[in-house]
């Protein structure tokens, strides 16, 4: 074979081999993995009985619930309410409309070479919310009104989440390029900002902005409880965003700066073609870790009176027509936030490696 | 940078590009009593020099002499405080829209190749053109590929930055650069960061380009360039203009000591 021709060798797995390197090396690596083979076996039993095995599936209410594991009869008959909070059963039409968008914008993006999935991804991002506007509350184009008091559920949780991640993306880039600014004034106000909001606990956010905030609206002037809480999340979030974007834009190298302004490009375009799209890529793990842990942190508003999927779990989990299914619902709950999470995490991934082009320096 | 202060023969033996003549520009670049200051420290102190179209100018002078500092002063990378420049009858102030209208007509390569490395090879050479001088994208592929060709990187169109050697990105960084149809161009050092196999082949496009009538300042420590290329040397040193003269009285009789001691010492190898 020619030198051309020859391709790298792969690497050969040998089963026996590998596991006498990584598990039986010594005999402190075996008495470690004979413990934890032990653990497995002792724990994994007992969990698929209480999972799957002997858990209840069929029925219609407690009573039914008669085997000794997990009584999931119970989240299958108030899925309704944990799903859509208290929207009208005839309405929820409208809420599904939105689930199936979000669904056909997002699922695409993980499949590569999906024809359009960019479009779907910028529909996403600007398309939905517009529809969601108008769709969800409802109250113009003959559809009915829905007071944001009757939202809940998981719709409520993608709502917060939803727009506190694409609302806090921008805010934070501003922020960021901001406090990074030559101008005093500027640079002034975007420190005060985010020192401010990044200083305080969400939970007195979310309070400030259920409790106080109207005392300081003018007469009149009145948010729904929702918005507010939105608009506090926003903020506060947008503030996170933006010390992890000052940390990429940090990053970028003096020289791609000035190459920048010798071409000529002027501010707004040196930031948005070069100095951006290299920064965003390089603080794409502190984004989305940013974006997890609001979509967990989404659960507070729980305590200003909105009722999350967290929060209509817990509700019916002391609900007396069902007993001791406390765990079954945060299980639940868990399993949902993960999946979304989870999801969250992949797509960045997937970014990360298609973004890469072989720059290291 | 001991080893790219050596002379290159092969370049020095290059026959000097004839200089197109006509139609020149007297007086593209004016800089007329320019000093600048880092806080305290008087950087350039008193700089006094005018360059014609078509010139070519070479700047050398040891380590810290202020060299990139003054050229980066001509496009307005850096601020001067005191004294004119004024490039293509525009005078550098404050006022942005000037500073953008001198950066359109300079063109810069710089030590590092400063390429954006998230851009392949022609969409570094489209950028400006398309975003700044408002070229139709077709066109300006086309203006880039021409200049690749010139470059003799064509077929590494596609490619992106971190895939290509430190002379290759050279090259494209003055294509980058020529993309603009500057009518000045300045580099800063464009080989000293290069491999002794690479610079050649920098230089060379660099030596075509000087032949093609482009105004070019050089800050350099390739002797052999400036012998075949320079019209001007010009020699700086603790912020100074010491010494200017056409390369050949330059490098056979310089007049001031401290030239002299440079000369010594970088053609001692
Ligand atoms: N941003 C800055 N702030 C303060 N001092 C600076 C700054 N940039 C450069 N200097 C100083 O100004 C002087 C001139 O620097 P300059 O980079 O112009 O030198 P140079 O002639 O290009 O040197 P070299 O051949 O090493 O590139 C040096 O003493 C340097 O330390
Ligand atoms: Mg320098």
């Amino acid at each position: 074979m020619t030198e051309s021709t020859m391709k790298a060798p792969k690497k050969a797995l040998r089963p026996v081999k590998w596991m006498r390197e990584n598990l039986f090396s010594g005999w402190f690596n075996t008495v470690l993995t004979l413990g934890v083979a032990y653990l497995l076996v002792t724990s994994v039993g007992p969990l698929l009985n209480w999972f799957f095995l002997d858990a209840n599936f069929v029925g219609s209410d407690a009573s039914d619930c008669t085997g000794a594991g997990a009584c999931w009869l119970f989240i299958s008959q108030r899925l309704n309410f944990f799903i859509y909070g208290f929207y009208p059963d005839e309405l929820q039409w409208r809420v599904d409309v939105m689930f199936l968008l979000l669904a056909v914008a997002f699922v695409p993006q993980f499949i590569e070479r999906f024809p359009g999935r960019k479009w779907l991804g910028l529909f996403g991002i600007f398309g939905l919310p517009v529809v969601g506007y108008f769709l969800i509350p409802g109250g113009a184009f003959g559809l009915e009104e829905v007071q944001s008091s009757k939202w809940g559920g998981l719709m409520l949780t993608l709502i917060l989440a939803y727009i506190g991640i694409i609302a806090s993306l921008p805010i934070g880039i501003l922020l960021a390029l901001g406090r990074r600014s030559e101008m005093p004034i500027i640079r002034g106000i975007c420190v005060i900002f985010i020192e401010v909001w990044r200083a305080v606990p969400l939970i007195t956010v979310l309070f400030m902005a259920s409790v106080m905030l109207p005392l300081f609206l003018p007469e009149g002037v009145n948010f729904e409880k929702l918005a507010r809480a939105l608009i506090g999340i926003t903020l506060w979030q947008s503030a996170y965003m933006a010390e992890v974007i000052r940390g990429g834009l940090q990053a970028i190298p003096r020289g791609q700066y000035e190459a920048a302004d010798a071409l000529g490009l002027g501010y707004w375009r040196k930031v948005g073609l070069v100095i951006l799209p290299q920064a965003l890529k390089m603080v794409i793990p502190g984004i989305v870790n940013t974006f997890i842990s609001l979509f967990k942190d989404t659960t507070l508003v729980l305590i200003i009176g909105l009722f999350d999927i967290l929060g209509t779990v817990q509700s019916t989990v002391t609900d007396p027509a069902w007993q001791n299914v406390a765990i079954e619902g945060y299980v639940f709950v868990a399993f949902c936030f993960w999946i979304f999470c989870f999801g969250i995490s992949r797509y960045s991934q997937n970014l990360e490696r298609k973004l890469d082009t072989g720059h290291k320096t | 940078m001991g080893n790219s202060m050596t002379d290159q023969t092969q370049t020095s033996e290059m026959q000097t590009p004839p200089r197109d003549q006509s139609d020149q520009k007297p007086g593209i670049i004016r800089v007329e009593g320019m000093h600048k200051w880092y806080g305290d420290f008087h950087v350039l102190r008193d700089l006094n020099l005018t360059v014609d179209q078509g010139e070519r100018i070479v700047i050398c002078g040891p380590s810290g002499s202020g060299k990139s500092t003054f050229i980066r002063c001509i496009n307005r990378l850096e601020e001067h405080q005191q004294g004119k420049i004024i490039v293509d009858d525009v005078e550098l102030t404050d006022d942005v829209r000037q500073i953008d209208t001198v950066r359109r007509e300079v063109g810069m390569v710089f030590q590092h190749f400063n390429l954006f490395p998230h851009l392949t090879v022609l969409e570094n050479c489209c950028l400006s053109p398309i975003w700044v001088r408002k070229t139709p994208r077709k066109e300006a592929e086309a203006t880039a590929m021409e200049y690749l060709e010139r470059v003799k990187i064509p077929d590494q169109a596609n490619k992106f930055p971190g895939q290509l050697s430190g002379g290759q990105q050279q090259r494209v960084a003055i294509a980058r650069a020529l993309c603009m149809k500057p009518k000045i161009m300045l580099f800063d050092e464009p080989t000293s960061a290069l491999d002794p196999e690479m610079i050649k082949e920098v230089l060379d496009v660099m030596i075509e380009l000087a032949g093609s009538g482009m105004t070019m300042l050089c800050v350099t420590h390739e002797m052999g360039f400036a012998k075949t290329v320079a019209d001007r040397v010009i020699f700086m040193d603790g912020g100074e203009i010491v010494e200017e003269a056409p390369p050949h009285d330059f490098f056979t009789n310089p007049q001031e000591a401290r030239t002299q001691k440079f000369l010594k010492q970088i053609l001692a190898h």
